[in-house]
């Protein structure tokens, strides 16, 4: 097995995380990243395996680099994320349906209008052309207004979810400058995001109260509700707001592509899927062997962590043909974007309507989608983001 | 690839009583599930019947089911019973879960005759929760009842009732209100349970109508009515693999009818649910079907692609 100095959480790798994935998928079916002292597996086949291994590669010591095993972690453990079954069952359960399919079909026509209402006014009185950035004019302001309406939290505060997110996120890498620089107001953030989760606060008719009505039922405990809901907050907000970015970004750099959605509207949901494998706005999880694991001819120990390159397996040549082109042509299903197996993403459902309805809105109305400047991108441990997407918009 | 189940195992396990284990032909791993979970078991000829998944859910290669010959049943456990062999191929729906363990501080789990097989995966989760609980099971003596052999581990956490009935009214007065009361077993059990129980309970008994016809083990078209195509889906292949395989793009994920991606509207047509994801109500409806393990037991199915 190789061992690599990699750095996957320095600066130079958020700029530009492609070479050194490349470089991992190439040193083998798992590396070691003598850095952290940590396991990595970088292929498609190898990654899928693990995800949906929850029995050798399990959770609960954390899916960030600390090793909840012997470290105390720094926020309660999330009853879904970071708990293994049968701990997690009960709060999975509750949470699929609340976000599920069935759950979403209220919410279609609204989202879809919310979102041709965005689109409009960020169009009207503008002639044929416009310029706006993308990160805080679309893939931001849509979610933000959508997402916190759904679960039923207060309007007052809601500029704290971005900032929430992203520290939380930067918390599964390791204590860089990331983190350091976020630690400042986490302890203000944690607290507004718990004093959201309280029954009390909730409106009646979201996410949040339908779990708490699951508390009532007996399908959660009173002590797990709160926790449930702030799985919400956390996941999702930070990695929608990069989705949508991402296929943002995909469609002003792939023209011809812009034009195939104009022409079949009805691929949106491809287009935001293969932005997903394309981008990874999630790039990495870990997880922790929960005995020696023997991968390939490797044994990784019991106890050790494994950061899984969700991004470095959506792009393995051995699984995609071209993976680095973003192509409406292709299948993007299997993706890991959304992880894999029985911690897959439970609100991907939600991401996908949200996107939908973007580029549905977008389509209608918008000619051509073109960069007017230079994208910044927005280092995070874990997440791909951008901070600004300058783009030019002509219209219809 | 669809899975290809295949019975690897079959033993007596009490009188009148066979367990099974299921496994795929090479050795894949199968839908992962949660206690009190079922599966649909699809026999030679399409029947259709339903089973509690009783195994190991840490050992994601096996399914474990017991089964107890129904005399008065429409045929399914005679089959197992008699016919089906090891090496025979049968068909799989789900797992799906009408039955889940809720967390809770205290469990009294009671358990009659083969209702014995959705508890006893819960023991195992009540134990590394750390909860408080205990087993009360019931049959018509020690040769009829399955797993006592692997309730024994358990202690005097376990009470094991071979003949009478069954002293609910004192084993549920002492329930208190922390308890949460799960009990799976023949009809009359449950009513009386149901009568007597004050607290916070959760039966399983399996309700859903059989539907109408069998499962097709043959082909069937399908109408893409938007694409303007039809396609013949054959034994072996799913509908995802159909339509996929004729270049029309549909989003998937899991490919095992766990995650919801695939979801596809139908228009005419009775599908043949193999998901985990819809309930008796939506299946019944039939409107709306998730094609990475979904068939078809109309012989022509009209789909929204």
């Amino acid at each position: 097995m190789k061992a690599l100095d990699a750095d996957p959480f320095s600066h130079e790798t958020l700029d530009d995380p492609w070479p050194m994935h490349e470089t991992l998928r190439e040193a083998g079916p798992v590396v070691h990243l003598s850095r952290y002292d940590v396991y990595a597996m970088a292929r498609y086949a190898q990654v899928h395996a693990a995800l949906v291994d929850w029995q050798s590669f399990p959770s609960a010591a954390g899916v960030g680099l600390s090793n909840f095993r012997y470290e105390k972690p720094w926020r309660p453990p999330s009853l879904l994320l970071e708990t293994d079954p049968p701990g997690r069952d009960a709060p999975r359960a509750v949470l699929s349906a609340v976000v599920g399919p069935r759950a979403l079909r209220r919410l279609r026509q609204e989202w879809h209008a919310a979102a041709a209402d965005l689109v409009d006014h960020l169009l009207a009185g503008t002639g044929g052309e416009v310029e706006l950035d993308a990160v805080t004019a679309l893939a931001e302001a849509f979610p933000l207004r959508v997402f916190p309406d759904a679960v039923g939290i207060p309007r007052e505060g809601r500029e704290n979810l971005l900032p929430y997110g992203d520290h939380l996120f930067n918390a599964f890498g390791p204590a860089n400058d990331l983190v350091r620089n976020g630690q400042e107001r986490a302890g203000e953030l944690t607290a507004w995001v718990n004093a959201q989760c309280r029954r009390e606060v909730l409106a009646p008719d979201g996410f949040g109260a339908a779990i708490w009505a699951a508390a009532d039922r007996g399908d959660l405990t009173v002590e797990q509700a709160p926790l449930v809901v702030r799985s919400l907050l956390s996941a999702g907000v930070d990695t929608t707001v990069h989705g949508l970015a991402a296929v943002l970004y995909a469609f002003a750099t792939h023209p011809a592509q812009w034009e195939r959605l104009r022409h079949s509207p009805e691929l949106a949901r491809v287009a935001f899927d293969e932005a997903v494998r394309w981008q990874s706005p999630v790039q990495t999880f870990f997880r922790t062997a929960d005995r020696d694991v023997l991968i390939g001819d490797v044994t990784v120990p019991s106890g050790a962590k494994i950061l899984m390159f969700l991004a470095a397996a959506n792009r393995d040549p051995r699984r995609w043909r071209d993976p680095a082109r973003f192509d409406l042509g292709r299948d993007p299903s299997g993706h890991v974007g959304f992880g894999m197996g029985l911690h897959q993403c439970v609100g991907q459902h939600v991401a996908r309507l949200e996107a939908e309805a973007l580029l549905t809105a977008l389509a209608a109305r918008v000619r051509r989608i073109e960069l007017a400047g230079r994208p910044v991108p927005h280092h995070n441990n874990t997440l791909r983001a951008w901070k600004s997407l300058p783009v030019h918009l002509a219209l219809d | 690839m669809d899975l290809d189940l295949r019975v690897t195992a079959k033993e007596p396990a009490a009188d009148g009583i066979v367990t099974l284990t299921l496994q795929d032909r090479h050795r894949r791993r199968l839908p992962d599930w949660e206690s009190g979970a079922h599966i649909d078991v699809v026999l030679p000829g399409g029947l259709t019947r339903q089973y509690s998944l009783c195994g190991d859910r840490w050992d994601a290669h096996s399914y474990r089911i017991g089964v107890l010959r129904e005399p008065d049943g429409r045929g399914g456990s005679a089959h197992i019973h008699d016919r089906l062999a090891v090496g025979d191929p049968v068909g799989l729906g789900g797992p799906r879960n009408n039955f889940r363990l809720t967390p809770s501080p205290r469990y009294l789990f009671i358990a009659g005759g083969i209702g014995i097989t959705p508890i006893l995966p819960m023991l195992r989760d009540a134990e590394i929760l750390g909860a408080d609980w205990e087993l009360l099971y019931g049959g018509r003596g020690p040769s009829s009842m399955a797993f006592l052999d692997e309730l024994g581990r358990y202690g005097d956490r376990v009470t094991v009732q071979t003949s009478g009935l069954l002293d609910l009214q004192a084993w549920l007065g002492r329930a208190g209100a922390a308890t949460t009361v799960y009990c799976c077993g023949p009809a009359p059990l449950l009513r009386a349970v149901q009568e007597l129980c004050t607290g916070r309970l959760r039966t399983e008994r399996f309700t859903a109508e059989p539907l109408p016809g069998a499962a097709r083990d043959l082909p069937f078209d399908l109408e893409l009515r938007r694409s303007k195509t039809t396609l013949t889906v054959r034994p072996g292949q799913s509908i995802l693999q159909a339509v996929t395989g004729a270049g029309i793009g549909v989003l998937s994920s899991c490919a095992q009818g766990l995650c919801g991606t695939c979801e596809t509207t139908v228009l005419d047509g009775v599908p043949d649910h193999r998901d985990a994801l819809l309930d008796d109500d939506e299946r019944a409806t039939g409107d709306r079907m998730f094609i990475c393990v979904s068939r078809s037991r109309s012989p022509r199915l009209v789909v929204d692609l």
